[in-house]
């Protein structure tokens, strides 16, 4: 069946089987191939995109849930040239290793510090917590986060 | 201005991320050909069984299947995965073939594969197959397989692979008049290394050329192109292994897999593009599992705590078949129980036991993670019997510079020697003490403040690297001067691209910058190349960028003399140009009107002995067996450094690794052989709230004398340390109880028990 939404601001048609995650139809139908698939049952994190503002599980959600909805993916959240102070500062700390988990870190550091330009470091760890990283033991991802809220607190927007 | 040795031991900020972070990377399941069909595997649900059919009929009338294969479309005999490291005739009736044929011996082998349009349809086959499964008694713990009552391999007779023995000096003259000896068992659990991304393969075959190319391919790219070029009658120079962004490898992912024989076998079969990917579940029952070993051990001491000897046995639950390391963990156990310390007469034998669960293979830290957690736990034991100062007791028996290089206990039947190189073991400990504030915190040990139980604990490590017997690096000087770094080394993300250019840089004396990429994980880049495990890439790979460099110099010496009318050894090689003695220089670009290759080598058959120490104080609520970690501390000194804050986050991250081994993970199985932890769900790996307080420290200092570099392979230290020191903290803390953990992981519910169980 067809489905019409936005991804990275741009409007995309895609035709699906009912049955086929956002994630999948992001990644191999529409080859935005940032967003990874860790787990499949929504615990590791590491294909959360954001759905209308909100970070989600798109390993977890349909691609027929998206219809008409506004998806922004880590590609979305990207300079063509270039990091975001967000990405800056991961690379700045360290914040990554394999980079594996790494597009879903920023999709929902993005989403937190979008919301919350002024969260500690505790409500970084319990927002992240629901993103499993592997390499880095999460001590630089959480100071890079945190490193990165004087942008969002600039223009609201990480820019 | 010359730039010399201005970029190794520097902080730089890692080349890969330019991509990684902003979702640039390309991993295997990125990929897509043209024509690429997808590959299914359907797996066994029994433990142990006896295969009596296999009906594939229905998925073959599946609309979009391509191809059902079972072992019967594999040929006469079917493949199996040969050992890579100690391969001895023993190991061989124990090989795990790439699909079984008339027995499983674990849930998750492989018993068919679907090939189809998707992953979708292919899915929907691999329900329609009908396998008919006589199930046999599962081994399901390595003490039942001792009694050999069921047997996974009937021709053998026995379950035991092998028993491996450790030897140094004379343990039994030693025990028979030490004046004090005590003897425990202690025991780890099953897990495993979990990378974030799940394995997977793409194939493709080219009839017309005959030739095959694998992506997804890591670690070890040339040993594994050996072994399939074996397996599929090609030659290896029919095969291309190409590795891609590599998600996490921590020595599981990349080893020889039977996923690596069969997708290339379907593509080559169907002829057309294949693509394999895991779901989380089939890693769980699949990649190599580790770390699950039981030791009844003894040490002999003077009443001043003077280590006299250690002897005893352990056991080490191998899975159902031995895989291409499987054997290494066990090996280690044996040979490096005694760790950082003087203990000069040893007698340690491990025996290995098959039984019906997933195969193991090598971890992180690969069997001392285990015996350091032995040893450790059995120090603080002796310690508090003896009436010594825990601190004091391992500085006494500490390794002593002195005493380098210092030979370790030889195992048998393969004769493996080794020694310690270089180091002064004590350093890293009073650092680690310092940095983590011992005297003021040692105040609280074993008190009871606010309902919770305070304790600490320290221990010193060491950590193997640089395994031989080569590694290989081509520099190619290209046409604009620039410098490209091709190497046989393997990235499984921990950033050799930027470690490697550093390294090149200083080397060449040129600027990083000019270093177009650093170019590893195809077999196409070296003529030979051997990878990365036992933390080798930077000592072996450096090494050899070296000496690519020193000839790559040499040759464009030769070239400038030849322009410049000057000898060769006249020439200065500085600000990307090339002078002659009076003035007159010509710039690198014009030396390469063609680019300039040239490849370089480093053989090596000793070891580098990486060491350090950590530190752990831990609170226990007896009322709950809630252990919270208030600071740890990890120091590691690698001999040279190339990158401070790679090397940092390496430790750190393995830190809190090692802490899901200590506290967490466990790959839990039934009477029957079935895993009960198959999703992220069950399997629990620590969170971003976890363990917020962990520091790493790096240094450097005595320099490895067995490589040029003076580096010393690390990324492993953060792990051996932490089942010891957390268990031992845990301890400290349960003092006044009288609680000994024996068994890791320390789960709430295990320490809640150790304390109802001490008060009894």
């Amino acid at each position: 069946m067809p489905v019409r939404f936005e991804v990275n601001g741009k409007p995309v048609e895609v035709e699906v089987e009912p049955r086929l995650t956002l994630a999948d139809c992001l990644r191999h139908h529409l080859r935005l191939t940032g967003t990874h698939v860790g787990c499949e049952h929504g615990v590791c994190g590491a294909c959360t995109v954001l759905v209308d503002g909100a970070a989600v599980r798109s390993c977890l959600f349909l691609a027929v849930q998206a219809e008409g909805a506004k998806v922004v993916t880590v590609e979305g959240l990207s300079l063509e040239e270039g990091l975001t102070p967000l990405q800056a500062s991961f690379r700045r700390h360290h914040a990554l290793q394999c980079g594996f988990c790494t597009p879903g870190m920023i999709t929902t550091a993005h989403a937190l510090l979008s919301e919350e330009p002024d969260c500690d470091a505790d409500r970084v760890r319990e927002v992240l917590s629901g993103n499993i990283c592997r390499c880095t033991g999460y001590i630089s991802i959480v100071e890079a986060v945190l490193d990165a809220r004087a942008a969002y607190k600039r223009d609201g927007k990480g820019a | 201005m010359r730039t010399v040795n201005s970029f190794v031991g520097q902080p730089i900020e890692r080349l890969e991320d330019l991509r990684l972070v902003r979702g640039r990377g390309q991993y295997v399941d990125d990929l897509a050909r043209k024509n690429m069909l997808y590959a299914v595997i359907l797996r066994s649900s029994t433990g142990h069984g006896r295969i009596r059919s296999i009906d594939i009929a229905a998925a073959k009338g599946l609309l979009g299947v391509r191809a059902v294969i079972t072992a019967a479309d594999l040929g006469e005999r079917t493949p199996v995965v040969p050992m890579r490291l100690q391969p001895l005739p023993d190991f061989e009736p124990f090989a795990q073939p790439v699909m079984a044929r008339d027995k499983v011996r674990y849930v998750g082998e492989a018993l068919a594969m679907v090939i189809a349009d998707t992953a979708g349809i292919a899915e929907d086959a691999i329900g329609l197959i009908d396998a008919d499964i006589e199930p046999l008694p599962a081994v399901s713990t390595w003490q039942f397989a001792a009694k050999n009552e069921a047997l996974l391999f009937e021709d053998t007779g026995s379950n035991t692979s092998m028993v491996f023995r450790a030897v140094l000096g004379d343990a039994a003259a030693a025990f028979k008049d030490a004046p004090y000896t005590r003897r425990e068992c202690f025991s780890t659990q099953r897990h495993t290394a979990l990378p974030m991304e799940p394995r997977g393969v793409l194939a493709e075959w080219n009839d017309a050329q005959g030739k095959l190319t694998v992506w997804g391919a890591a670690k070890v790219l040339f040993a594994n192109r050996r072994i399939l070029a074996k397996a599929m009658g090609l030659t290896e120079a029919a095969i291309d292994m190409v590795e891609n962004d590599v998600g996490g490898g921590f020595g599981a992912r990349g080893e020889f897999y039977p996923e690596d024989f069969l997708i290339p076998f379907a593509a080559r079969y169907v002829g057309r593009p294949v693509k394999w990917t895991e779901d989380r579940r089939e890693h769980l029952m699949t990649i190599n599992h580790a770390r699950e070993s039981a030791v009844d051990v003894e040490i002999a001491c003077r009443r001043d705590g003077t280590i006299l000897g250690l002897r005893g046995h352990a056991f080490v639950d191998m899975g159902a078949y031995m895989r291409t390391n499987g054997a290494v963990g066990a090996r280690n156990i044996a040979q490096f129980m005694s760790g950082a310390y003087r203990i000069p007469n040893i007698d340690i034998d491990v025996t290995l036991l098959q039984t019906n669960k997933t195969p193991v293979g090598t971890y992180r830290g690969p069997g001392r993670f285990e015996t350091d957690f032995y040893r450790e736990r059995l120090f603080d034991m002796v310690a508090r019997d003896l009436g010594i100062d825990q601190i004091e007791f391992r500085r006494r028996n500490l390794v002593r510079e002195a005493d380098m290089p210092y030979k370790v206990a030889t195992i048998t039947p393969f004769e493996s020697k080794d020694e310690l190189d270089s180091g002064d073991y004590s350093v890293t400990l009073d650092r680690c003490l310092a940095e983590f504030g011992w005297a003021e915190k040692a105040k609280l040990k074993g008190k009871l403040v606010d309902g919770r139980y305070h304790g600490l604990a320290v221990s010193c490590f060491i950590e193997g690297g640089a395994a031989g017997p080569k590694e290989s690096a081509r520099l190619v000087l290209e046409t604009d001067g620039s410098l490209s770094v091709y190497m046989g080394s393997s990235g499984v993300g921990q950033g050799l691209e930027t470690a490697f250019a550093q390294i090149a840089a200083d080397a060449m004396e040129m600027p990083m910058d000019r270093i177009n990429q650093v170019l590893h994980g195809s077999t196409a880049y070296v003529s030979d190349g051997y990878g990365a495990y036992h933390s080798r890439s930077i000592v072996m790979g450096g090494s050899a960028v070296l000496d690519a460099a020193k000839k790559l110099r040499d040759i464009m010496r030769a070239e400038a003399a030849r322009r410049l009318n000057c000898g060769a050894g006249e020439v200065v090689l500085a600000d990307e140009r090339a002078s002659a003695p009076g003035g007159k220089s010509v710039s690198w670009a014009e030396l390469a009107p063609e680019p300039i290759s040239i490849e370089g080598a480093f053989h090596n058959h000793k070891h580098t002995w990486a060491y350090g120490a950590h530190a752990a104080h831990v609170t226990v609520d007896p009322k709950t067996g809630q252990v919270a970690l208030l600071d740890y501390v990890a120091v590691e000194n690698c001999g040279r450094m190339i990158n401070p804050l790679t090397l940092k986050g390496q430790l750190v991250g393995a830190v809190v690794q090692g802490l899901g081994g200590a506290f967490l993970e466990h790959l839990v199985y039934d009477d029957s052989g079935q895993l009960l932890t198959g999703s992220l769900a069950d399997y629990l790996v620590p969170t971003a709230s976890d363990f917020p307080k962990i520091r790493g420290f790096v240094m450097e200092s005595h320099p490895s004398p067995i490589n040029p570099l003076g580096a010393k392979g690390a990324g492993e230290g953060g792990i051996i340390s932490v089942g010891g020191v957390i268990s031992n903290a845990i301890a400290d803390a349960l003092s006044s109880l009288g609680a000994e953990p024996r068994d890791l992981p320390l789960s709430p519910p295990r320490v809640w028990q150790l304390v109802q169980d001490a008060r009894k």
